[in-house]
């Protein structure tokens, strides 16, 4: 029987290293990008996804985020079915939705809902950077505004957690770049009316999101070293044709230069927010 | 291109020479050759018609980008009987890729803001190619601000492939002014209308590009950003740009259709940059028509249709 396997191949090929910066692995271990770390993932997850010898920050699902930042079972998905289709007719783009459907379990880019954080009650959102990379559609505009507009008609504070990294989605074309438009008047309109938003930026906010309604949040928090603003780092290389500072872009730079309110670890991210919502209680609690 | 001239319309450029010259040889010579320039005149038509009556999405790109295509001051210079520029934005500098001042429109007072694109070389070096840095867009956000103060209409001309990605823009918060310019301008309480001449790339024409009436030029494109940008973002291959420009709908006429903006400024044959007058005096009348239809309306009434607009784009269910 073992005699099948002799004479066949003498060595066994081993797979060179996964590259230290390479994705997130589903398996049992994790490389950590940062400090290249062997992670045991169930302990990461643990951790919040921050690797616990460098303390770098993995990006994370939009449901992991309510499930870190809200109240057990406290959250109610709204509009969890509005589903677009290819409005440009961009070839490929109806492959890459399922795609990313059947990757990430949503429906779109973005996860919006009512619910409680430390018992404050709320309208919470999150991008999922799993979700062609966290962009913003029409359908993912339309669910930011929507939930703008709930929290209005409720009388109720917005937490957003943002990710999304390359921005406007290309394949909507015009129709994505005018959802900067619009999330930016519902935040205005909720604003208006005396309500609090705060945003916090997760690794990477970038273009037409953040250049949009990330941007416009009362208090604006970032976790460490996310990757924050306008212009992606590479188009900016190949701009000035020059190298890029170390750090550039990166959380710590958007604080320095006045862009962010706090930087915040993502162990104190549901503390932090808690005590801002609590400042901003308008139910008459005393402070102590 | 050579000499300004694309590719695709070199047979009939050579024909309207050659009517030219036959036309300069009746004059001098005093011989008869009407009857050769009128079947000449004619085939030139049916060219004309034929080439740019089917341009695709990257040949209108590439008008949008002719260096003689009119800027932002040319326009001003043509609509306007008369302009003061102003200058700063009051926190780091004045940004020459955005120009912004008071102008008279037929005698009444109007803010006009945009970006400006060089003639040359030099001029090109000194306006960073018209591509503004956040200060430029708080100047536009100072001036505007200013026009809904002393309720003078504002009108924006946008040519503008992108904001400038660099590193001193993203230390003042490029991000951040384009999302401030976008929120304040939705709410100003004064006739906007935004005229997207040339090339309308990303946030960065966004940013000044909020208003009550948006029109269009025949060949001006307008996207979520440039065809490049997309090719390299998605296929990371800025060769496929012409692919991008294909696949992103950004042709005036396709905007139309998805009602992102209200009317197509017609361009002489061939684009603006062949006639600079025509295009500007065809301008001029809908800049006027607009207005007279905006200003008839309370502010109140203004802002809220404006953010109607917006609010229905891309609800396709």
């Amino acid at each position: 029987m073992l005699s099948v396997f002799w004479g066949k191949q003498k060595y066994v090929t081993i797979k060179p290293r996964e590259p230290s910066s390479g994705p997130v692995a589903d398996g049992l271990w994790t490389r950590c990008p940062s400090c290249s770390s062997l992670l045991y993932t169930k302990e990461l997850t643990k951790n919040l996804s921050v690797c616990d010898r460098c303390s770098h920050h993995f990006r994370m699902s939009a449901w992991d985020r309510v499930l870190h930042l809200l109240d057990a079972d406290s959250f109610q998905e709204i509009d969890q079915d509005l589903e677009g289709g290819n409005p440009l007719g961009f070839s490929g783009y109806e492959q890459k939705l399922a795609k990313s459907r059947e990757k990430t379990g949503l429906t779109e880019a973005c996860l919006t809902g009512e619910g409680r954080l430390s018992g404050h009650q709320l309208v919470f959102g999150a991008i999922d950077f799993g979700f062609i990379g966290g962009t913003m559609g029409t359908v993912v505009g339309e669910k930011v505004c929507r939930a703008f507009e709930y929290a209005l008609t409720k009388r109720l504070p917005v937490v957003m957690v943002s990710a999304g990294g390359g921005g406007a989605r290309m394949h909507e074309g015009i129709l994505s770049l005018m959802q900067m438009a619009k999330t930016s008047q519902a935040v205005e309109r909720h604003s208006q009316a005396g309500l609090l938003y705060i945003c916090v930026l997760t690794d990477p906010t970038m273009g037409g999101i953040y250049a949009s309604f990330a941007s416009l949040a009362d208090i604006i928090l970032a976790e460490p070293q996310a990757l924050i603003g306008f212009a992606g780092p590479r188009v900016v290389e190949e701009t000035i044709r020059q190298k890029l500072p170390s750090g550039f872009q990166r959380a710590e730079f958007a604080l320095n230069n006045g862009m962010v309110d706090a930087i915040i670890e993502r162990k104190e991210l549901r503390k932090v927010l808690a005590r801002l919502l609590l400042y901003h209680d308008r139910g008459g609690r005393q402070l102590c | 291109m050579l000499n300004g001239v694309f590719e695709w319309e070199k047979p009939l450029i050579e024909l309207e020479k050659k009517i030219e010259e036959l036309r300069r040889f009746t004059k001098e010579e005093g011989i008869d050759f009407s009857a050769e320039i009128a079947t000449l005149e004619s085939r030139a038509e049916n060219l004309r018609h034929d080439i740019y009556s089917r341009l695709t999405p990257w040949q209108k790109v590439m008008i949008a980008r002719h260096p003689r295509r009119p800027t932002c001051l040319d326009y001003i210079e043509l609509i306007f009987d008369d302009f003061f520029e102003l200058h700063g934005d009051r926190t780091i500098r004045d940004d020459p890729a955005m120009v912004g001042g008071i102008a008279l429109l037929e005698g009444r007072p109007v803010t006009v803001i945009g970006p400006q694109k060089g003639k040359d070389t030099k001029d090109n070096i000194a306006r960073n190619f018209g591509l503004p840095h956040p200060e430029g867009y708080r100047k536009a956000l100072r001036l505007m601000r200013q026009a809904e103060k002393f309720r003078r209409p504002i009108i924006s001309l946008i040519d503008v492939v992108g904001a400038y990605p660099g590193i001193e823009a993203e230390q003042r918060g490029q991000g951040v002014v384009i999302a401030e310019n976008i929120r304040q301008m939705s709410f100003l309480k004064v006739p906007i209308i935004c005229v997207v001449t040339g090339e309308g790339g990303s946030g960065g024409a966004l940013a000044i590009g909020v208003g009550d009436r948006i029109l269009m030029l025949e060949n001006a494109w307008y996207s979520v950003c440039s065809p490049e940008m997309c090719a390299q973002i998605l296929w990371k291959d800025t060769k496929k740009a012409e692919e991008a420009a294909e696949s992103l709908c950004l042709t005036a006429q396709d905007l139309l259709a998805w009602k992102v903006i209200d009317e197509i400024i017609p361009e002489p044959p061939g684009g603006a940059h062949r006639n600079h007058e025509t295009v500007a005096m065809t301008l001029k009348e809908a800049l006027l028509r607009h207005l007279q239809e905006l200003e008839a309306q309370g502010a109140d009434e203004l802002v809220a249709k404006r953010i109607d607009r917006y609010r229905q784009i891309g609800v396709v269910w």
